[in-house]
């Protein structure tokens, strides 16, 4: 069946991400000067003081924290049939939090402490889009 | 010689304010109508027309389209949109235009068809947008699903509970029950709120604000104007503004509206005032946990400390620090970008004209506001002497 919730559309400087992504590796961008991770893809560093353009993507552990979150009770078009279903910030290992989707789990606030560990989900959504989901680390 | 911002403190008023005649749900008047509606009522507040009028600021349409719809062409213009708290910053920024004189008579315009949808332009970013990119696929749908995602994280860090943030949707809607034109008026006690449907965990229904039609306006001059109208002059005696980011999942700290942390500084400086100075408080509450971070952010509690402090009553009425006296987005309206209406509330209350709610002996007002969800802030501290 045909996947019919809102896809990603990738920049220029957002390429490699979803590319690694279908290639089921999670690639962020790591600061050759100061050394930190950093997301959402660009072309330069964004901490303070840095802001060095000298910059690599690295393929990084897809583990991580679950920092905070919703349980979605309400979703709308395709999204109805999975109420209720649990929207997350990922804080990863490397240190830069993103979003993403717990699956997995029960979407029940005491199945969900924050800080339980995570670990990464490739869901190939369509042929070309793999989203990065999280689980309870096993 | 450099300046400093206290320089502008108390040199601007606002001097004509007005909503729409009513507010709620309004299917018979276009989003834009609403603006020149609320122009109109604010401009006869102050007993002057549009064709008074050298400089409009406005959010949502652009200043063109507003100037087009008045048919006028002012000699100053501002567009800065940027969510609920855009009209903060406009009044902000007519301060230093009106002090430059790049204006004499400053229009700030707000109108939404929130509600009825009527002459409103389509909604959601594109797919390359970041938004698109790194939030829309995990099916967010709005604030409520993501102004609600810092919330989990307060809980965790400082003990923030449920039935706190229920508190601050009962206190709010005490406020309501003294409003006529509130859309929600009958008591809620915290078991109400907690009963309510979930929409996205820890939020209830209850939790939400409105989602209505209307809009607001005003009408800002130099001090040596200030005096020559009907109605005593509301002074901007401070003013603070940023913005950080547009992803919920980029805030820096999901426990501290550091923006607010900023823009509240910048407000208590300019108007050489402490949070002791403030008697009265508008705080933006698109959600119940919003304002208890604008209350922790912008100094008058420690962090962690803004769930227990609304449970025990100090903003309802007849407690010692009144906030969201027109029973604010929760319960008296919330057009999309309400904002404004928390402006007109603290004039409201600083002209004396608010009736059953009226504050005794109201000399300052803070109004604060989101650019976007936990994105940036707009504060202000006005004052009537």
């Amino acid at each position: 069946m045909a996947y019919t919730k809102a896809l990603p559309q990738a920049t220029p400087e957002t390429q490699e991400f979803w590319d690694g992504l279908k290639r089921h590796e999670l690639r962020i961008q790591r600061c050759q000067d100061c050394n930190q991770f950093y997301f959402f893809p660009r072309p330069f560093c964004p901490h303070a003081g840095c802001r060095s353009t000298n910059v690599e993507w690295e393929t990084v552990s897809g583990k991580g924290k679950l920092h905070t979150y919703v349980i979605s009770h309400r979703g709308f078009g395709p999204w109805a049939e999975d109420v209720p279903y649990v929207i997350a910030v990922v804080e990863l290992d490397e240190g830069p939090r993103m979003m993403t989707n717990l699956v997995n789990v029960e979407p029940e606030p005491e199945k969900l402490p924050p800080d339980m560990a995570l670990e990464i989900v490739y869901d190939d959504v369509t042929d070309e889009v793999t989203l990065p989901k999280f689980q309870p680390a096993s | 010689m450099p300046r400093n911002s206290q320089d502008y403190s108390h040199k601007v008023a606002i001097v004509g304010a007005s909503e729409t005649e009513t507010v709620g749900k309004l299917p018979d008047r276009s989003m834009i109508q609403l603006h020149a509606e609320a122009a109109m009522l604010a401009l006869a507040d102050a007993g002057l027309t549009i064709d008074d009028v050298d400089g409009v600021a406005t959010a949502g349409p652009t200043p063109a389209q507003l100037t087009e719809y008045l048919n006028i062409m002012p000699r100053w213009i501002d567009g800065t949109s940027v969510g609920g708290g855009s009209f903060l910053m406009h009044v902000g920024h007519a301060v230093a235009a009106i002090e430059a004189g790049y204006a004499d008579v400053v229009l700030v315009t707000h109108g939404e068809s929130g509600r009825s949808g009527v002459g409103v332009g389509g909604r959601g970013p594109a797919n390359s947008t970041l938004a698109g990119q790194f939030e829309s696929p995990f099916g967010v749908w709005g604030p409520p699903s993501q102004f609600s995602i810092p919330i989990v994280r307060h809980m965790h860090e400082y003990g923030t509970t449920e039935e706190q943030m229920a508190e601050i949707a009962v206190a709010t809607r005490k406020w309501a029950e003294l409003n006529p034109r509130a859309m929600m008026r009958d008591p809620i006690t915290v078991e109400d709120v907690l009963n309510s449907r979930l929409i996205a965990w820890p939020l209830h229904l209850l939790n939400c604000c409105l989602v209505t039609d209307g809009g607001g306006a005003l009408v800002l001059v130099s001090e040596e104007r200030a005096k020559d109208f009907p109605k005593d002059p509301v002074w901007v005696l401070g003013r603070g503004e940023s913005a950080a980011h547009t992803l919920i999942s980029q805030m820096r700290d999901m426990t501290e509206w550091s923006a607010a942390v900023q823009t509240g500084q910048d407000a208590f400086a300019m108007a050489q005032m402490t949070t002791k100075d403030i008697q009265h408080a508008m705080f933006y509450d698109a959600f119940t946990h919003v304002p208890m971070y604008a209350l922790e952010a912008l100094g008058f509690v420690k962090p962690g400390e803004g769930g227990p402090y609304f449970a025990e009553g100090h903003t309802a009425p007849g407690g010692d620090f009144p906030m969201n006296t027109n029973g604010g987005g929760l319960s008296y309206t919330h057009t999309g970008m309400y904002g404004m209406f928390a402006i007109m509330e603290s004039v409201t209350q600083l002209r004396g004209e608010a009736g059953e709610r009226q504050i005794d002996n109201l000399e300052t007002s803070m109004v604060h506001a989101p650019a976007g969800m936990f994105s940036g802030t707009s504060t202000l501290i006005l004052g009537n002497q």
